[in-house]
């Protein structure tokens, strides 16, 4: 067990025995290989279930919408972010949430991994320093656990939490070793017809499970466009055009508040990596306005914004 | 009927022959997933595979399917009237089926074809025409629990024929006519390779490490389970999203559309998830399952209690791991069933 997860733990009981929250949000071992869930411990002895660990592949954050109470909630880099995105928001309050800032390992890409042992069972993966075991039915590997990050975590820019009420371990290096704006680039180079096929490529094995949508902090609206059916927006069968326009759609409603968390990617049962278009959109949203979504409590959002003066209003 | 062999050599003749009469689509290993596919070279068919990543339900229950079209012009004299869709050509044939999978044909048959004079034709055209060629487990997964929910690695409800993967040879067991007509040329099988399916049978039984009981979950009334206290944390990370409805070979519900573009309209039917609150939402504005917790509840409750009560005893899941496999936030369906009978 790491000293994260045993320090966690603790922390956790303590905060629950003196009342100080009456949840707190995390993750406990999950029952399938790579996959942590998400957990919500209510008493001390239910905080013995949490755990930290690489395999904590979704945003809890999402977990606090809509809650009431006041809970504790374990946020590294991505997700303190996302808790800043919510409060400026005025999804959640700030004095009705605890945070419990950690440094993020970089999570593991569990698809990559699966894509590692094409059509093989994989039963464990734990992770051992810099390596991952992975257990098969009728082998065992060692991998370098850099080369199966997440992406998003492989680019990532604050690993540590932006904003907490106590630290849980030590601040670690806060980049990922990859840069975001390289990985965008591609999508600049191609002419449109190529963007298009590229686009086309990236969402054909869409099953519009929403997965991506409900695992989302962003997406919190009471009714979705695409459930809107008083007009019906987007038709539900499974037609390229009513699936493009939603993760087109989608993504753009993310412009500016994405903080390139990976859940989505993470959550999606066939695999689409819809991160295609959310960093291009958060490269647009660096170069044109520089800025960063959820670094801190105070700057405006620049899609909340309006200016009468905008260079663009004639 | 008595059990046949077929060498593996000797199966691409096999396949040869059911291509003359049949669409073959197999499980084929594409990118890290078995996939189902079309067959025409029985190089592509997969032998060592888990199951599928998605289930076959959508040969009898597509994701979209055309019911009916028409013009849609209310001044052309033929326009606004439905008209039926042509049928498929040729009949299909699913190849290495695993037994949960045919299993959950099965147990929507008891849905789709309950009223005998008024089944879902929909389904019941396309499922009768078709031929299953079962592939017994071998090795189950450890998501896989179908030996506690009337099925089991080497079931046979719902095929065909089950074939029993012996390495060098299959032995081939016929379990209808349809399944007897394809396999009458073979010759039939010594009994140490029934033995030694036997033996397979009770070892792959024996290696299945997940299960859930039902026994308490069973004797309950529908409202002391409904009413017990797991439901407020069973839901507490669900996400609502579709996923583990889509993947489940058992899920079948749906939702019928009207579209239209310019003058074309046709009537679609979509699979839909109880997962989305917009399922139950009334024209009224009222939501009989407005909560999370109403959802996830319901489909639990429907498949482990609801549909035993109305289908004499059926259990509505198979056994087969998808949604565990799948679920973004890692809920599991035994540990919910397992907490639902304690």
């Amino acid at each position: 067990m790491s000293d994260i997860t045993n320090q966690l733990r603790q922390r956790a009981k303590d905060l629950l025995a003196q009342g100080t929250v009456d949840c707190v949000i995390g993750y406990a071992k999950g029952s399938v290989p790579m996959q942590e869930k998400p957990y919500f411990a209510t008493t001390p002895e239910e905080a013995d279930n949490l755990v930290w660990s690489g395999f904590c592949v979704n945003n809890l954050a999402n977990f606090l919408i809509g809650r009431s109470g006041k809970n504790a909630i374990v946020a590294q880099g991505c997700v303190s972010r996302n808790i800043i995105g919510l409060i400026k928001e005025n999804q959640v309050q700030r004095e009705d949430v605890y945070i419990l800032g950690v440094h993020s390992p970089g999570m593991i890409d569990a698809s990559k991994v699966q894509s590692h042992f094409p059509g093989r069972t994989i039963t464990d993966v734990f992770e051992d320093g810099k390596e991952i075991v992975v257990r098969g039915m009728d082998f065992e590997e060692r991998l370098p656990r850099k080369k199966f990050k997440r992406q998003n975590c492989f680019t990532c820019t604050h690993r540590n939490a932006v904003l907490y009420d106590e630290f849980i371990g030590q601040e670690g290096p806060q980049t990922g070793g990859g840069n975001i704006d390289n990985v965008a680039e591609p999508w600049e180079k191609l002419p449109p017809d190529q963007r298009w096929a590229e686009f086309e490529a990236a969402f054909k094995d869409c099953i519009r499970c929403y997965a991506c949508r409900n695992v989302c902090p962003l997406c919190y609206c009471n009714i979705c466009f695409v459930d809107e059916n008083n007009p019906q927006w987007v038709g539900k069968s499974q037609v390229d055009a009513d699936i493009y326009t939603f993760h087109i759609l989608r993504a753009f409603h993310c412009t500016g508040r994405c903080t390139d968390c990976g859940a989505c990617e993470s959550a999606c049962p066939v695999g689409i990596n819809m991160r295609v278009l959310t960093k291009k959109l958060e490269k647009d949203i660096r170069d044109k306005y520089d800025y960063q979504p959820g670094l801190d409590l105070e700057s405006v959002p620049p899609l909340s914004t309006y200016r009468a003066d905008d260079p663009e209003i004639s | 009927m008595p059990d046949k062999i077929l060498t593996k050599d000797g199966l691409d003749t096999f396949i040869q022959k059911l291509l003359t009469d049949y669409d073959l689509y197999a499980p084929v290993l594409k990118g890290a997933d078995h996939t189902w596919s079309k067959i025409q070279d029985s190089q592509d068919v997969a032998w060592e595979f888990a199951n599928t990543a998605k289930s076959p339900k959508k040969f009898f229950l597509p994701q979209s399917e055309r019911l009916l079209h028409f013009t849609n012009n209310p001044d052309d004299p033929n326009g606004m009237i439905m008209h039926e869709e042509p049928g498929p050509d040729r009949p299909k044939t699913l190849l290495n089926i695993r037994p949960c999978d045919a299993k959950a044909f099965d147990v929507l048959d008891l849905v789709f074809c309950q009223d005998e004079q008024a089944p879902d034709v929909y389904w019941k055209s396309k499922r009768d025409a078709a031929l299953l060629i079962g592939l017994a487990c071998k090795s189950p997964c450890p998501t896989c629990f179908c030996f506690s929910v009337n099925c089991g690695p080497h079931h046979q409800e719902g095929l065909d024929i089950l074939l029993v993967d012996l390495d060098s040879e299959l032995l081939v067991r016929p379990l209808t006519s349809k399944g007897e007509a394809v396999s009458a040329d073979l010759k039939k099988a010594p009994q140490e390779a029934v033995d030694k399916a036997d033996e397979q049978k009770t070892q792959a039984e024996q290696a299945m490490t997940s299960r859930v009981d039902m026994e308490r979950l069973q004797e309950r009334t529908v409202l002391e389970e409904y009413d017990q206290a797991i439901w407020d944390r069973v839901h507490e990370s669900c996400i609502n999203c579709g996923t583990c409805t889509f993947y489940c070979p058992t899920c079948h519900c749906f939702d019928i559309q009207d579209e239209t573009q310019d003058e074309f309209g046709h009537r679609v039917r979509n699979w839909d998830t109880c997962m989305s609150w917009l399922f139950t939402h009334h024209t009224s504005g009222h939501n009989p399952r407005g909560s999370k917790k109403d959802r996830v509840r319901q489909r639990f409750m429907h498949k482990f209690k609801y549909m035993p009560i109305k289908l004499g005893g059926a259990i509505g899941c198979v056994g087969c791991g998808r949604c565990t496999q799948k679920c973004p936030v890692n809920i599991d369906v035994c540990e919910v069933v397992n907490s639902m009978n304690e």
